[in-house]
């Protein structure tokens, strides 16, 4: 098995905070191709045989295992499109960290696509951590677009964490999810642009299923000249409960968009979403400023403790 | 310990503070009261350096610090409970005692700090400071925020507003309590009378102006006639 080098674990501890080879299950992708693989007795991940990606089986009941599918991009002039498609047996509840790092050096342009579905079956419960982070000196740009497919069987719950803070030049998120009967979604959403950034967010949720659920969080900060638009959908499409709260702080010249919809097609649909852009309200900077800090780190306490 | 020197000031072409002349001394116990508009609160903003003075001179400890900002106040010892105290999304009542005391408190210590102010900490210390929290636990957090500061001089203002659930007497606790730890003086911006009964000294307020300074006997009648009720109201009030 190949060590990792300097650079590489650097990359992992920034999206998928591991210093070296993770525990239980994982697949590190590098520039494009799988470069180090570890399954386990409950969980087998096979590459796919018709387009770049793999298949990740989790056994069902499978209890307190993780799996690590983390990808690090650091050459540039590089498009990386992959599909990973996890199918989650009954009543499993496991732990999955993925993300993508880009480091790019280059004054080309480097980018990766991340697919990601999930297929959860009856009872099953996932933890999904995704972070994405971007570094690197040359003016090449760097690019994630990632896509997350989320398809919930009767009982299932999904948790998704999805963090991007720094570093990343574009990038469209999209999530579709379509939730069955006693099923629950929940996503936090963090943020953070600056520069010339552009980040667009696009989440569209079905809750098709009897007492289906959703809580969707977004917090996210934009500065300087940067572009932040967040959309979401959320259908209710039986007696269900949708809850979308998109919070953005604007600092600069920075610019955010926020457009909310819900749509009740059934009348025991309970839809609710709450926006609220603004900048640092000066009465919170006053606040701790009277506590004794510069307005400066009253600002960094302020933007720290809202993307946490 | 805080002198304040022919402070005016004034706001949207309104003078709303008229030549205030105050000193208030080491370790004292003083109450600001007076009629809605009379400028209290505005007083207070000036001192902790959120107002700038029109004019005039503001001495702590005989240092000029009439144009000092906030931060460098609040770092001489200078503290300020705020009226309506602030909501941060993303801040826990955790970091915020650790910002007001300057260092990573532990838990047993801000346990101390909130069970003065009638709030668990096992069920508060990890609270998001927003709308999840009523007005008058976040009015209760202000109060445990600068006692965790320990500042030679803290004002509050209104400190008793919103907080009927919790008993006056637990407050007045809180602050001699305060007062004793600190050795610093206390001024509390106040219409309450069990309030004002505790105070050292009694500062009336009336348009912008010192009416008078002295003790509740000498004061309360004044503000009662200052009051700009009706003679029936005062009657069943007071």
């Amino acid at each position: 098995m190949a060590e990792l080098n300097s650079m590489e674990k650097h990359m992992l501890k920034q999206i998928a905070d591991i210093e070296s080879v993770p525990m239980g299950a994982y697949n590190i992708r590098e520039n494009g191709k799988g470069i180090m693989r570890q399954t386990t007795a409950n969980i087998d991940i096979v590459t796919k045989q018709d387009k770049p990606g793999i298949d990740i089986h989790i056994k069902e009941n499978t209890k307190n295992e993780s799996i690590h599918i983390p990808v690090i991009l650091t050459e540039g002039g590089f498009n990386d499109i992959v599909y990973n498609d996890f199918y989650v047996g009954k009543n499993a509840d496991v732990v999955i960290v993925a993300g993508c790092g880009i480091h790019n050096s280059t004054c080309q342009t480097a980018e990766h696509d991340g697919i990601h579905a999930f297929y959860l079956e009856e009872g099953a419960h996932v933890k999904y951590i995704e972070k994405h982070y971007g570094e690197g000196d040359g003016s090449g740009k760097r690019i994630l677009n990632p896509e997350t497919i989320i398809h919930l069987k009767k009982g299932a719950t999904l948790e998704m964490e999805t963090v991007q803070i720094k570093g990343v030049d574009s990038t469209v998120r999209t999530t579709n999810a379509v939730l069955e009967d006693d099923t629950n979604l929940v996503i936090s959403e963090r943020i953070m642009t600056h520069g010339h950034q552009t980040a667009k967010t696009i989440f569209n949720v079905d809750l098709n299923g009897k007492n289906s659920s959703t809580h969707v969080a977004s917090r996210s900060i934009a500065k300087d000249n940067s572009t932040q638009e967040f959309i979401s959908n959320v259908n209710g499409n039986e007696e269900c409960f949708g809850h979308v709260e998109c919070d953005a702080i604007i600092m600069g010249h920075a610019k955010v968009i926020s457009t909310p919809k819900i749509v009740a097609n059934h009348i025991d649909a309970s839809l609710v979403h709450e926006a609220a852009i603004g900048k640092i309200a000066g009465e919170q900077l006053i606040k701790l400023m009277s506590l004794g800090l510069t307005e400066q780190e009253a600002e960094e306490q302020i933007i720290n403790g809202f993307l946490k | 310990m805080l002198e304040l020197q022919d402070i005016c000031f004034t706001k949207d072409g309104k003078q709303i503070l008229k030549h205030i002349n105050l000193k208030i001394d080491e370790q004292k116990f003083i109450a600001i009261t007076g009629p809605n508009g009379s400028g209290k609160s505005t007083l207070a903003k000036v001192i902790m350096g959120i107002f700038q003075p029109t004019s005039g001179k503001i001495l702590l400890e005989g240092k000029d610090i009439t144009h000092l900002s906030i931060t460098e106040r609040a770092r001489l010892g200078i503290g300020f409970a705020f009226q309506q105290p602030v909501r941060f999304k993303g801040l826990t009542v955790k970091d915020l005692l650790n910002i007001a005391s300057g260092e990573e408190l532990k838990f047993t210590q801000a346990c101390d700090y909130l069970s003065d102010v009638g709030l668990c900490a096992k069920e508060y210390i990890n609270r998001e400071i927003t709308a999840e929290l009523s007005g008058g636990e976040l009015k209760r957090i202000e109060i445990a925020m600068l006692a965790a500061k320990k500042s030679k001089l803290t004002i509050f203002d209104e400190p008793e507003a919103g907080i009927d659930l919790w008993s006056f007497q637990s407050l007045i606790h809180v602050f001699e309590k305060m007062h004793a730890e600190t050795q610093g003086s206390i001024v509390i911006i106040s219409h309450q009378e069990k309030i004002l009964n505790i105070a050292d000294e009694l500062i009336l307020l009336t348009d912008g102006q010192v009416e008078k300074i002295g003790s509740k006997e000498e004061v309360l009648p004044l503000l009662l006639s200052s009051s700009q009720v009706c003679s029936r109201l005062k009657k069943e009030d007071y």
